[in-house]
């Protein structure tokens, strides 16, 4: 995302245009633009007049409209971002008050604008939202890191795309595979015709050109990591070779960037460990998600050794805060953006808040993680927030939460 | 025209013959015809007894005979015997064809009486009692033909007393080729009234086929005798006839025109001449009545046409003419539906060419055709005739073997397969031939000492890396139980297969490497978490198979510290002591497997064998009247008449043959077209049992390995989420997790920690617990993406990262 315009006031209250370069930009622009908040656009609108006698005309007019936000609808699959408001600008088309649906585009500039209410309308800039323009902006231009992961297992493969900020499922194979029989060998047919379905869904999905021409072009391909148990990935991988050296030698770009790696079952949620071993860590050196599992990893290596110097789960962590427990000294909050993406205000403002004061007040480190990534969706297990404290701290307030909540 | 010439020449000629021929008829052809007309008159007046004709009748006789003069008396004579004898008026010859001579005319006038049956509903009942009205009254009610009358096609005598062009070069073109063909008689075609002049009644000489047909049934003045086409009236009256039998209709088909007088019908009273004999089968033209309607008229005879009916038109049905009648109504003539189903099963045979149905009539025709739609059914539905035996009463009835399942757990490389190997191979389970050959493929890849392993690991993924990867059942028998070996893998990434294997056996054998080091590293490894599982699957009793004594020189001291150790943790797992044996063995020697070692070195060991441990396991007993529940194994291909299979072990309840089963989740029904137990056919199985399943009528698609089978009766439910008490093997807290219950794997995560229990008691230590420490039961609630099936009391197994992480049981 390119930052063409910066207007932030020292209050909180400004405009910020951007120019989303690339599909993950929406989904930046997706935690960045919140209910409430105005957003400037250009749209086509369909526009119907009615004539003196009744009659009536529509046409489509380019309009450049500017909204208040009112919901937002992003799909992850083909990274599109539809921000649904009412139209706060006068056009000759439009009234104010009608509502539209803006669709924010690639390389196409919008404008967005958060205001800071007398009475807590709206939260405006806040420290999360300046963060998150520093992360979508990405000034250091170094987000390159992308991956194709296949994760699999006999008769399922999950092709995934790792990105900086999300892990795409992008699509799941699943096939009956016989079982190994006495004197059968559909086991083995199976498998090929398996391997073979995978490796075209994943051609295709990453988008990989197979023809004979396409042998000399220097386009850069992404890395390939296949992991599953046992063989299936190696197994795998030697069916690419075969395919390569038989029938498809364009398919020989592919291969030195392939990448077996172990992990314990076939689902997604096993992509967690895959980020963890080195060989996949020597291949897309510090990135984000890395970054982030291996943060999950150490919380949940101190909840097993030290229970009482973890915790997780709003109510808990709050109170952890509370007395201090997240501070200076390797106290770390451990929250995911899913909450800052609450539609209600004061909740949204309760977490800012409450990241404030750990980073600021208290002295501890803050992470946010992306609620699109593995580690994010383990976090969200967790109720979406957790901390590592600096001391022990005895939760005996628990019966009485459980009553309240019952 | 003449042969020689090439075809396409003779046509223009044809032609050009033919046009000539329509002003001008043939002289020739009249004087033939005046000279055959007068024989006939002649020959009448004379013969016995002496009958009086007109020169039309003759001359029409004449023409239908071909101009045969014998054939002609003969046939105007029975006529007007007949006649006199009914002291009738005036009768008259009608029109007639050969049976499926050529036709005299090119129009196609078969449809046209075959139409007439349907014109009307009215029509159709006409002489029912209640619709015998006067003819008079139905003359005022003559509807003006909505369709042309086809004049030119027919050679239309009523328009202008010309025969159309086409009518008189079709006539003419017939008559030349009667004159080449070296006939006796000349055809004497269909002359136009124009040239025929001398006749004294030339109309009726001319009559085209269609207009005396359409005479019989129309008529809308009715003049008797001063007609001038008596025989339209003789043979309305013919068709007073009571007796009269309902002939066969006549099959549409193009180009044979089947058109009889219903006039035919007198000969019943007279013996017809043997010309008309061969005509009668394509006789009546009216559909034979359906029992429906004979019942409403009261009579088993088909309507007859007591009254001229006005609705009887000349009009012609354009559909019947330029096509077929493919708007044609079902009439009641032809079979039943069910009879036409009944028709269709009898005569396996399908669908027979409607061409060789000629004469057989419309019944046969329509059951043809509907024979020939049953059999183009697209989805063949396979039909198993249910024995519908008492499963449970049969079941006590056969006298069969105890049959027990044993799953073979324990470490990697314990030699899990090769014991099992070598128990088949010495219980001749495995032939010595294979053996040889396994033997010499596995020494050909280096790997000799996999040679009886090979007989469970059949995989060649698993042959060349050495390792099991999927389980592997084979079955023995010794003299008082089928044992069925489900092989698992020691592996640790498929634990998973193993989980599947375990879920299947009564009782388990764990083999463990005594060799130094392994025996450690297993203990840790997957002899415990094999161990652990098999106990929080339901297995109570476990035989320890205490491998690899030989390369440990059988040393004593070795196997009690192994024994000691073992029976300790398999203790604290669960097991009672009772349930647990121990044997020290060598599968790849085969000592104390089947027979007793015979080194001195062994010579301290006085107890079981293998095999003896095995036959000392008491037989189980399994849910049989409970519902049907069983988680399908594997799908594939069975054979060409098998073309779908599953397999698996009847977790619960009965099943046989043709019964009508439910899969779920996807909720598809399915029917058991046969089924195999243990490798054997047979009718019936009941819980316990290892079966293999031939379906019909699903889709594979909706068949996983993992799925439940279950009855409708009595289906399993789908869910998303259930809570369950479960034993921590490790830290729990809400996290993602693989669910697994035999072969179902599914991944979902814990969401909520409920409480933890104590193990005894199972009362509530603590609510809501931040985190399960390991060996802690607890309640915890899981939930998963997708639903599955999945019911209480179920164990089930939870791992995450490799591990096992909890199992416990459904609540």
């Amino acid at each position: 995302m390119r930052l063409i315009k910066n207007k932030v006031e020292l209050n909180g209250s400004g405009t910020v245009t951007l120019c989303p370069e690339e599909p993950e930009d929406m989904w930046h622009a997706y935690n960045l633009i919140r209910p409430g908040d105005l957003l400037r656009a250009s749209a086509i609108r369909r526009v119907t007049t009615t004539q003196d006698t009744g009659s009536t005309t529509s046409a489509r007019v380019h309009l450049t409209l500017e909204i208040r936000v009112k919901t937002l609808d992003f799909d992850p699959q083909s990274s599109q971002l539809h921000v649904g408001g009412q139209i706060i600008n006068e056009t000759p088309h439009t009234k104010i008050g009608q509502y539209h649906t803006l669709d924010l585009e690639l390389n196409r500039n919008f404008t967005l604008e958060k205001e800071i209410g007398s009475d807590g309308e709206g939260v405006g800039w806040d420290s999360i939202a300046i963060q998150m323009l520093k992360d979508a902006v990405d000034e250091g231009g170094k987000r390159r890191a992308e991956a194709v992961a296949v994760v699999m297992q006999e008769g399922i493969a999950h092709i995934c795309f790792i990105g900086q900020f999300q892990t795409i499922m992008k699509q799941k194979v699943e096939m009956s595979v016989p079982r190994k029989r006495q004197g059968g060998s559909d086991h083995d047919k199976g498998v090929t015709k398996f391997y073979q379905v995978t490796l075209d869904t994943l051609l295709r999905q990453m988008e990989f050109s197979t023809s004979a021409a396409s042998l000399t072009s220097n386009e850069p391909v992404r890395p390939v990591l296949l992991t599953s148990p046992g063989f299936v990935a190696a197994g795998f991988q030697k069916h690419i070779q075969s395919v390569a050296s038989t029938s498809t030698p364009a398919l020989r770009r592919l291969l030195p960037n392939i990448v077996v790696v172990h992990s314990a079952s076939g689902y997604l949620h096993s992509l967690a460990e895959v980020l963890q071993s080195p060989a996949v860590k020597t291949i897309l050196a510090d990135t984000k998600y890395a970054r982030e599992t291996k943060l999950m990893d150490d919380f949940l290596e101190q909840l097993r050794k030290e229970t009482n110097k973890a915790t997780y789960g709003p109510r808990e962590v709050e109170s952890a805060v509370d007395q201090g427990a997240v501070g200076r000294g390797g106290g770390v909050l451990i929250i995911s953006n899913r909450l800052f993406r609450s539609q209600d205000v004061a909740e949204r403002k309760r977490w800012v808040s409450l990241v404030d004061r750990v980073r600021d007040v208290e002295g501890g480190e803050v992470r946010v993680l992306s609620s699109d990534h593995e580690s994010g969706r383990r976090l969200d297990g967790l109720g979406g927030v957790a901390a590592l404290l600096t001391f022990p701290i005895i939760e005996d307030d628990v019966d009485s939460d459980d009553e309240s909540q019952s | 025209m003449s042969r020689h010439r090439v075809k396409a020449v003779a046509y223009d000629d044809d032609y050009d013959d033919d046009d000539d021929g329509y002003g001008s008829p043939d002289p020739e052809e009249q004087e033939f015809l005046e000279q055959c007309t007068a024989d006939v008159l002649t020959q009448l007046r004379t013969g016995e007894p002496s009958v009086a004709a007109t020169r039309a009748e003759v001359q029409e006789a004449l023409w239908h005979y071909y101009n045969d003069v014998e054939k002609s008396v003969n046939y105007i004579r029975n006529k007007k015997v007949k006649e006199l004898k009914k002291k009738e008026s005036a009768p008259a010859p009608a029109a007639k064809a050969k049976g499926s001579a050529v036709p005299a005319f090119p129009i196609p006038p078969e449809p046209e009486p075959y139409q007439v049956p349907h014109f009307s509903a009215a029509d159709f009942f006409r002489d029912t009692p209640w619709l015998n009205v006067p003819a008079h009254r139905k003359a005022d009610i003559l509807i003006e033909p909505l369709y042309p009358r086809l004049g030119l096609l027919g050679g239309n005598p009523e328009s202008g007393g010309k025969v159309s062009k086409l009518a008189a070069l079709a006539a003419a073109r017939k008559k030349k080729e009667g004159d080449k063909a070296s006939t006796a008689t000349p055809a004497p075609a269909l002359e136009s009234e124009g040239s025929k002049p001398s006749l004294a009644e030339p109309k009726s000489a001319s009559l085209s086929l269609r207009e005396r047909l359409a005479s019989n049934g129309k008529s809308p003045k009715p003049q008797g005798a001063q007609s001038p086409r008596p025989f339209g009236k003789s043979s309305r009256l013919g068709s007073h006839s009571p007796q009269k039998k309902p002939p066969p209709e006549p099959v549409k088909e193009a180009g044979s025109a089947e058109i009889t007088p219903p006039r035919l019908e007198l000969e019943d009273a007279v013996e017809p001449a043997k010309s008309q004999e061969k005509e009668e089968p394509a006789a009546n033209i009216r559909a034979s009545p359906s029992t429906f309607a004979s019942t409403i008229v009261g009579n088993a005879s088909r309507p007859k046409m007591t009254e001229p009916s006005p609705l009887y038109s000349n009009t012609l049905d354009l559909i019947t003419i330029y096509g077929q009648d493919l708007t044609e109504p079902f009439d009641f003539t032809g079979p039943s539906p069910d009879d036409v189903v009944m028709n269709a099963q009898s005569s396996a045979k399908g669908f027979k060419s409607k061409q060789s149905t000629k004469a057989a009539g419309d019944k046969k025709n329509q059951s043809d055709l509907a024979g020939g739609m049953n059999n183009l059914s697209v989805a063949e539905k396979v039909n198993v005739k249910s024995k519908n035996l008492d499963v449970l009463s049969e079941y006590q009835k056969a006298k069969r073997k105890n049959a027990m399942n044993f799953a073979v757990i324990g470490h990697v490389d314990a030699g899990k397969s090769t014991l099992m190997g070598r128990l088949l191979a010495d219980l001749k389970a495995v032939d010595q031939r294979t053996l040889d050959k396994y033997r010499r493929e596995a020494e050909k890849i280096g790997k000799g000492s996999f040679a009886l392993a090979w007989v469970l690991d059949q995989g060649s993924e698993e042959r060349a890396r050495g390792v099991t990867i999927d389980i592997a059942t084979n079955k023995f028998e010794t003299e008082k139980t089928v044992f069925t070996i489900v092989d698992s893998p020691g592996h640790r990434d498929f634990v998973p297969n193993m989980i599947a294997g375990a879920s299947q056996a009564d009782f388990a054998v764990l083999v463990i490497d005594s060799s130094t080091g392994n025996f450690e590293s297993g203990l840790k490894g997957q002899t415990k978490e094999h161990a652990l599982l098999v106990r929080s699957m339901g297995v109570q009793r476990i035989i320890v198979a205490v491998n690899k004594m030989d390369s440990m020189q059988w040393s004593k001291d070795r196997y009690e510290e192994i024994e000691q150790q073992v029976s300790s943790f398999l203790t604290t797992a669960g097991f009672q002591p009772k349930n647990i044996a121990f044997v020290p063995c060598s599968g790849i020697s085969g000592d104390n497997i089947t027979k007793r070692s015979e080194s001195p070195n062994v010579s301290w060991y006085t107890g079981r064998t293998l095999v003896e441990e095995l036959e000392a396991t008491e037989p189980y007993s399994h849910a049989l009247d409970k519902p049907l529940r069983m988680t399908i194994g594997d799908v594939f291909r069975g054979s060409v008449q098998n073309p779908l299979s599953i397999s698996g072990r009847l977790d619960a309840g009965t099943l046989q043959m043709g019964d009508q089963i439910l899969t779920m989740p996807s909720g598809e029904t399915a029917t058991i077209r046969s089924l195999e137990v243990d490798g054997e056919p047979n009718d019936w199985a009941v819980a316990g049992q290892n079966v293999v399943l031939n379906l019909a009528n699903i889709d594979p698609i909706h068949l996983r390995s993992g799925d439940v089978i279950c009855r409708a009766s009595a289906p399993i439910p789908n869910i998303t989420s259930f809570k369950a008490k479960v034993l921590a093997f490790e830290h729990l807290m809400p996290s993602m997790v693989d669910i697994h219950r035999g072969r179902l794997h599914v991944p979902g995560r814990i969401s909520r920690l409920v409480s933890t229990l104590d193990q005894r008691s199972g009362a509530v230590i603590k609510k809501k617990p931040k985190i399960v420490a390991p060996g802690t039961v607890a309640r915890i609630v899981v939930e998963m993406d997708h639903a599955v099936p999945l019911e209480a009391p179920t164990r089930i197994v939870l791992r995450a990262g490799g591990d096992t992480v909890a199992a416990g049981l459904l609540e």
